[in-house]
């Protein structure tokens, strides 16, 4: 049952990703990016994430697609035919695609996995927090300085200049 | 077709299935990002690449009995929502002032 659960959702995962690639329309692509979130939360969950996943889902369903749809409307344009591949470009993605298939091999093949141990480190909630909340304190906090620096940045970014030549 | 499936549903999934799935998804997305010409679509497969990280990163910190993997994802997550909103401004700015966001009309540092 569990090996079935696993299938569907690498299944979801990486058609919906395949999708997105070769998706014309870029509201579309939104869309299977959607689905295919969807699948890697369902991974998660069965990884005993399950509050990774909620957030994933909270975070990337809510904001970001959201986000992404939005400025696609917003910038209106016209999803004209999918332009044929350039050989050059073709030649680059199969070479990048054949080293990452090598070294996942070599990884598969010669190199000792750790093997699966069971037990303490429940991801409860109550063990998020103690860690956060401890070791990774510090992490937290510049963390939140960058939201703070990113939010300052987005208003620079998007504020509208009254000349164009002002910019330079 | 059941019979045929009955072997692949048998093997318990362990870290290598997981991350082969990683594996696949960064591919996916890497292609993405080298072959489409769309900006907004390159950025989708961007994301696509990150989130194939932190499969891998969850996967690792399972099968490890640790909980770091998992906190890092946490980190990653903000950091990828900060990314998102400050390249879809600089997307926004860009479209304003070249009205494309075709990126092979996006070439006036070449010339």
């Amino acid at each position: 049952m569990a090996n079935l659960l696993f299938y569907t959702f690498t299944f979801l995962t990486l058609a919906g990703a395949a999708l997105v690639v070769v998706n014309k329309n870029a509201v579309n692509a939104a869309m299977f990016l959607l689905l295919s979130l969807v699948g890697v939360a369902g991974l998660f969950v069965m990884l005993d994430a399950a509050l990774l996943a909620f957030v994933l889902l909270l975070v990337y369903a809510g904001a970001v697609v959201a986000l992404f749809l939005f400025i696609i409307m917003l910038l209106d344009t016209t999803p004209g035919a999918l332009k044929p591949f350039k050989t050059t470009t073709i030649a680059a993605s199969a070479l990048g695609g054949a080293l990452l298939l090598v070294g996942v091999l070599s990884l598969h093949h010669r190199a000792q996995l750790p093997a699966p141990v069971t037990g303490a480190a429940v991801p409860t909630l109550k063990n998020y927090a103690e860690m956060l909340f401890t070791t990774y304190l510090l992490p937290v906090q510049v963390v939140g300085f960058m939201l703070l620096i990113a939010m300052l940045g987005v208003i620079v970014l998007s504020k509208k200049f009254a000349d164009p030549e002002d910019v330079k | 077709m059941i019979a045929h499936l009955q072997p692949m549903l048998a093997v318990t999934v362990g870290l290598d299935h997981y991350l082969h799935v990683a594996a696949l998804l960064f591919a996916l997305g890497f292609f993405g990002v080298l072959l489409r010409k769309n900006t907004l679509v390159i950025y989708m497969c961007l994301e696509l690449m990150l989130i194939a990280s932190t499969l891998a990163l969850v996967a690792f910190s399972h099968f490890n009995d640790t909980l770091d993997g998992n906190i890092f994802v946490f980190f990653i997550l903000t950091i990828a929502a900060a990314e998102v909103a400050v390249g879809l401004a600089i997307i926004v700015a860009l479209f304003r002032r070249r009205h494309t966001v075709q990126v092979e009309e996006l070439n006036h540092l070449k010339h």
